[in-house]
């Protein structure tokens, strides 16, 4: 056999295991798209669920999922934005250091069931915060402050040390140095981290049954005190997410439609997820164009 | 280890009013115990250029990067540096401060990923300049003495990173100049260029000694004796000559001095 053959086959082989993998993907998204994307109506977007009758929509578990999202990011963006500075810039390589990345790395892949558990018996039953938002919040938090901490970790430490250089050399400090030039050159991948994170948190269910419960409460989108219990912002009302509501639908639901329902619903999750990472591409070049001037 | 003589062949000395900056027994430790730099005594002169040459490895990036304390988060550097009557080694130094006296300028460009303007205004808002006319004024006269500013300044808001590799050099040492230095520090500021551009750079460096003083690490034989006036020789992390470039070049007075310069020219 000579090499040209053994390249061909080799080539072969490489492009055979990619469109293995290119099928599945194509075959799982095409086969949501296309059993939910007909259900997907003004009408399913924009009513409550019903309990046992044909026809209900998913409109609080779609903002539920929204606002639990936003209230996860507003909890967790500062805190892995400052562990991640600090691994970044400012850690010295010694064994503390070590042991707090290994600790990221495992909490990183801890089965979300798991934080979900945790979240129960800390947030709902300790802290006596029940199933609700905010629980759900703190739990999600817990979920994702690992991976968005090591992207942001990379993030920074892929702007060049030329640049810190450059910075130091100018008589910026430290701290100004970081702030003024590392993190905006970072931004674009800072963002990356952010939006990619988004993604897994919106279509995160197991963490979220324990935590913010399965129950929709009633809503009333048009009563803006957080502190009232029927109001859509408040924080301690148990919330129902859209991936939650597929689980709940195919497990316990007795609704008739409950096929469609799911299928619809998972759809729009995807679709959500989609237009995430799309929206993350644009802003972070957007970002990246502003920041360094290119754009005129 | 190579065996080599400690003892330099000759050190040029300036009268105390000529300096600016000198060294005494400068030593530098990496990781604590590997030595890279041992006990450099050097003195530099006001408005000259003085190059630092030597092979890979010789510690005369190492002795530049002292100057202005780039070394502080990697080494260790043991001894005395005199700038204005003050040892600027010691540890009460505002090290911030200092760096705004004695700027540098690095081996590849590193302009920062903003407009032409904004990279040489950045540092000086950051320290509290908000006089719009100011900095307009100091973005002009500092693209200027970099000899930079006819060629961007109709471009001032677009991306230093859209500029060409000479060009990003001089834009970095416009904004070396903007926080008005009184030394600057290359090191090997020509080194990523191309011929070209480096001899525009050299034109840039030849202009700005009337007002400033600089220190070029260079691993160019002509570019050191086209453009220095004062040569040292680094060997092994020892100064091992310093004296005038038309010496250094024409009759050093040591044998790896002279094995060197002979070895580089071919």
């Amino acid at each position: 056999m000579n090499a040209k053959t053994r390249n061909k086959i080799a080539t072969t082989g490489i492009y055979t295991l990619v469109s293995i993998v290119v099928i599945i993907l194509f075959g799982i998204l095409g086969n949501i798209l296309v059993s939910g994307v007909p259900h997907l109506s003004w009408h399913f977007l924009s009513s409550e669920a019903s309990s046992y009758q044909a026809g209900g929509g998913v409109r609080d578990q779609l903002f539920n999922s929204l606002y639990l999202l936003v209230l996860t990011l507003i909890i967790s963006l500062p805190i892995a934005l400052g562990a991640g500075i600090y691994l970044a810039e400012y850690a010295k390589d010694n064994w503390f250091t070590s042991l707090i990345r290994t600790t990221i790395e495992i909490l990183s892949s801890l089965p979300s069931i798991v934080v979900g558990l945790f979240g129960y018996l800390l947030f709902v039953v300790q802290f006596g915060f029940g199933f609700s938002i905010i629980s759900g919040a703190l739990a999600l938090t817990f979920f994702n402050l690992p991976t968005l901490t090591s992207n942001i970790e990379q993030a920074i430490e892929g702007v060049p040390e030329a640049q810190r250089d450059a910075g130091l050399a100018l008589g910026l400090s430290n701290w100004k140095t970081i702030r003024g030039i590392v993190l905006p050159a970072a931004l674009p991948g800072i963002l990356t981290g952010i939006i990619l994170s988004a993604g897994r948190i919106f279509g995160e269910a197991a963490a979220l049954i324990y935590t913010a419960g399965q129950s929709g409460s009633t809503i009333d989108y048009s009563n803006w005190n957080p502190l009232s219990p029927t109001s859509f912002l408040n924080i301690m009302r148990p919330a129902e997410t859209l991936a939650v509501h597929i689980w709940k639908v195919n497990t316990e639901g007795i609704i008739p439609d409950a096929t469609i329902v799911s299928a619809a619903t998972s759809a729009l999750l995807i679709i959500v997820v989609i237009l995430f990472n799309l929206g993350a591409r644009a802003l972070g070049n957007h970002l990246y164009r502003k920041l360094t001037a290119a754009k005129s | 280890m190579q065996n080599v003589n400690e003892a330099p062949t000759f050190i040029h000395q300036f009268n105390k009013d000529d300096q600016i900056i000198s060294t005494q027994d400068l030593s530098v430790f990496y990781g604590g115990t590997v030595q890279k730099l041992f006990n450099a005594s050097l003195q530099f002169k006001k408005k000259t250029i003085t190059a630092l040459i030597g092979g890979s490895g010789s510690g005369k990036s190492t002795f530049l990067r002292c100057l202005n304390r780039m070394n502080d988060k990697v080494a260790r550097v043991d001894g005395e540096i005199w700038y204005h009557d003050l040892d600027i080694n010691k540890n009460n130094i505002n090290v911030y401060q200092l760096r705004k006296n004695i700027g540098m300028v690095f081996q590849k460009p590193n302009p920062f990923p903003k407009s032409i303007r904004e990279n040489i205004t950045y540092a000086l808002k950051a320290n509290g300049e908000k006089n719009k006319q100011k900095l307009d004024q100091i973005v002009e006269e500092s693209l200027r003495a970099a000899a930079l500013w006819d060629e961007v300044k109709d471009k001032l808001d677009k991306s230093a990173l859209a500029m060409s590799g000479g060009q990003q050099q001089r834009l970095c040492i416009a904004r070396a100049l903007a926080i008005k230095p009184e030394i600057i520090l290359l090191d090997e500021p020509a080194s990523a260029l191309d011929p070209v551009s480096t001899s525009k750079l050299e034109d840039t460096l030849k202009q700005l000694r009337t007002d400033y003083t600089m220190i070029m690490v260079t691993h160019n034989m002509q570019q050191a004796s086209r453009i220095s006036d004062y040569t040292a020789f680094f060997h092994l992390g020892h100064v091992l000559e310093y004296d005038t470039t038309e010496n250094i070049f024409t009759n050093p007075k040591g044998e790896i001095t002279e094995d060197y310069i002979r070895g580089s020219f071919g």
